[in-house]
């Protein structure tokens, strides 16, 4: 067996070796159980303490949608400022400007809402006080709202009848202080270590081995980037993400970042089982994940490690695979792989050009930000799953004719239009984006903004049609990656986008909360011969069902007019 | 309500102590520690910083090994691959005048064999690794001009070749800046 595929298989083997059992320690120590990292509840009790919160108080499942949307509320206010005046504020050591107002509007949202768009470029739109107190910042806080509303929902299944919910400041914080931060540090040493840099020296300048002079980007990035990946953000701290040096310099810093991507997520799905105390749930939930997953890394594989058929025409050897907007260092497999965990998830960081991926990648990336719950982000993805479940189990039961119930709550009509609505959002946001980016090239070409219409699309024909929707469709998953050639640092895409982004976010967090919220205060109605059991292999395969004919019903015609066309067009 | 907004207020602020400050200025500490004593490891010779080691550099003179493409000529202030889509006849003509160069300057070589990295982009522009195929491919070329063996070029070429991760996973590859500077070091 070759190297590079021996590779990939090793770090999803690892993958899940730390995973699960990540998962069944989230699991205790949100129950409030002994857990081992116990020791830090004196620093947690002084965070509480200076921020007057009290941990013991309980909160309604609207109590903690107030609180997350307050605090998520000051985040975009006191970011949107910093970065319009960041060249007023210290620890700017390269002199770079602040942003214009339609691009902080973008950057702040992009980042509040765990996605990470950067419609800037680290090395020269940002400076090291916004790198750190707003970016750095919200890639801690925007993962932790994500578990903590994750973890409401699991309190919500864990006692039979209840309106207690638990405090979400709680939740909040320790996911930073048991989780985040803990994991961050381990990560970020083992980049410091192979090359990362750490230190707070600007813009270094040498003489080349050939004599011409190089100046070189650098900072400290190892940190960043270490919770950009644990916290499924994924914004860079250099322009071309995962794929630079000094982000990502070797093949074993790659199996730490894509392996530190993927753990929370796959966590949470057990965190979900154990604490509810239905562990059957959680293998079954993982299990249908792990079947998505694979039906989309598999081709991808294949279709990389394959090569360009055009490039193949010109006679050039693609041994292992095609290689344009790749690093050497990694190869087309690991790339690949790379490719597929920040698309289902929704980190969004890159260790490629995914612009320059064959067409077929490219849909396979399209897909599964549409689908958006295989593993998914950082407790978000354990929400976009719920939703469907709750879909599933309404279809199922009128199916069969029995009342439609989880886990012996009813689920009534309220329950099921909270569900459709958020489950249509999706598509109707990135469609609509991409209906109107597309209306925009055609007829206001010459439209005065910083990137002129004309000029957005880097590639043309359907390739081109594929970058507005890869955006639209990244923004509205808040992923974050990006079809890079597209021109979208001007006041079009930064608004567009922003409303995208900041739709994907909130309302797929309130819904399923929501719901569940709802649900968990209805009378609970025991198991009996009669009930249709939510874990049993049959159930999850009806919600592999839901997911993919929602997915193939609303966005086939879109991919056929991109990606499909294109590589049809490619292999004629 | 009010009571959120200012214990959203105190957290916020707390927080960034704890991750703003103290986190980073703890890995910043611990960064002084590793080989680049975080800055970066630095590649030099006689004394003197020609490059970093993993910031791939630009070269054209035929007496050293060429590294890969980059869409934005190795200037490492920024970063950035071409973006270009595999049908974008525009971007194939490029490749396929890639390949024709490289023709030009190796005439003992026949097209296959040529691998991909050396006539595509790479992600980042700032590559600083070729494939192993890459570098013998331009053994001769080199050889020629340093008026050295072919076998001493390619012993050269094997010594800075790295293996897979461990010997098992990943690609091998070879540093462009390194062997280089294994070359003129040779001269002396």
């Amino acid at each position: 067996m070759n190297t590079e595929l021996l590779g990939i298989i090793a770090t999803y083997a690892l993958t899940l070796l730390i995973g699960i059992p990540l998962g069944i320690y989230l699991a205790k120590m949100f129950a409030g159980e002994k857990v081992w990292t116990d020791f830090l509840k004196p620093l947690e009790k002084g965070i509480y303490k200076l921020s007057g919160i009290n941990p013991d108080e309980s909160m309604n499942w609207k109590q903690h949608m107030k609180a997350l949307l307050m605090i998520n509320m000051v985040w975009l206010v006191y970011g949107f400022f910093a970065l319009i005046y960041q060249d007023k504020l210290p620890l700017n050591p390269d002199g770079n400007l602040g942003q214009s107002p339609d691009l902080a509007f973008n950057s702040i949202i992009s980042f509040v809402v765990n996605c990470n768009l950067q419609h800037y470029s680290g090395e020269s739109g940002a400076t090291y006080f916004t790198q750190h107190f707003v970016f750095m910042f919200l890639q801690f806080v925007s993962a932790a709202t994500g578990i903590a509303a994750a973890v409401v929902l699991f309190k919500a299944f864990r006692d039979k009848t209840t309106t207690n919910l638990g405090n979400f400041w709680v939740f909040f914080t320790r996911s930073i202080t048991r989780l985040l931060l803990p994991l961050s540090v381990v990560v970020a040493i083992i980049l410091a270590f192979n090359g990362t840099t750490t230190s707070y020296e600007g813009k270094d300048q040498f003489i080349s081995l050939q004599g011409d002079t190089v100046h070189v980007s650098r900072g400290p990035a190892a940190g960043f980037v270490a919770i950009k990946h644990l916290g499924t953000n994924g914004g860079g701290w250099f322009g071309v993400n995962g794929a630079h040096p000094l982000e990502n310099p070797n093949y074993l810093t790659n199996m730490v970042e894509v392996i530190s991507q993927v753990i929370i997520p796959i966590a949470m799905v057990f965190a979900f089982g154990y604490f509810i105390r239905r562990k059957k749930m959680a293998w079954v939930i993982f299990g249908i994940m792990t079947l998505g997953m694979m039906l989309l890394l598999v081709p991808t594989v294949i279709s990389e490690t394959g090569g360009s058929p055009n490039i193949a025409k010109m006679g050039v050897s693609q041994l292992t695979g095609a290689m344009e907007g790749k690093e050497v260092r990694f190869g087309p497999t690991a790339t690949a792989y790379w490719s597929t965990v920040t698309t289902i998830i929704s980190t969004g960081s890159v260790n490629s050009m995914h612009d320059s991926a064959m067409p077929l990648t490219g849909m396979f990336q399209l897909i599964a930000m549409m689908m958006n719950c295989f593993y998914g982000g950082c407790g978000v993805g354990i929400l976009n799953y719920f939703i469907f479940i709750i879909i599933a189990v309404f279809i199922s039961g009128l199916m069969v004719g029995r009342t439609p119930e989880f886990l012996g709550h009813k689920v009534e009509a309220r329950e099921v239009k909270i569900a459709s609505i958020i489950a249509l959002l999706h598509p109707f946001i990135i469609l609509v984006g991409t209906a109107l980016a597309a209306y925009t090239v055609t007829n206001f070409p010459d439209a005065d903004w910083l990137v002129k219409p004309a000029s957005w699309l880097n590639n043309p024909g359907f390739h081109g049609f594929s970058e507005m929707l890869y955006e639209n469709t990244s923004a509205a998953a808040n992923n974050g990656s990006g079809f890079e050639g597209l021109g979208d640092n001007n006041v079009f895409w930064n608004v567009l986008t922003g409303f995208v982004l900041i739709l994907g976010r909130f309302l797929p967090i309130i819904g399923p909360v929501a719901i569940a919220g709802l649900l968990a205060s209805k009378k609970y109605i025991p198991e009996s011969a009669g009930t249709l059991r939510t874990d049993t292999l049959t159930f999850g395969v009806m919600t592999f069902v839901v997911i993919v004919i929602i997915a193939a019903l609303a966005f086939f015609p879109a991919l056929t007019l991109g990606p499909l066309a294109e590589h049809f067009s490619m292999i004629k | 309500m009010k009571k959120y907004i200012i214990q959203s207020l105190r957290l916020t602020g707390v927080l960034m102590v704890l991750l703003c400050i103290i986190y980073p200025l703890t890995i910043a500490y611990i960064g002084k520690f590793t080989p680049g004593e975080g800055a970066g490891e630095k590649i030099t010779k006689n004394g003197k910083v020609v490059g970093y080691a993993l910031i791939g550099q630009s070269f054209t003179k035929p007496e050293y090994f060429w590294g890969r493409p980059s869409a934005v000529g190795y200037n490492a202030a920024g970063s950035g691959g071409s973006n270009k889509g595999a049908t974008n006849e525009e971007y194939l003509k490029q490749v396929s005048d890639r390949v024709d160069t490289l023709l030009k300057y190796h005439l003992y070589l026949k097209k296959a064999d040529i691998p991909a990295d050396m006539v595509t982009a790479s992600g980042s522009g700032l590559d600083p690794n070729i494939s192993e195929t890459g570098a013998i491919m331009q053994i001769k070329r080199v050889a020629a001009y340093r008026k050295l063996s072919d076998r001493t070029v390619a012993e050269l070429v094997v010594k800075n070749t790295e293996g897979p991760l461990f010997g098992l996973f990943g690609p091998s590859k070879v540093n462009v800046l390194k062997l280089n500077v294994a070359l003129d070091e040779l001269k002396k």
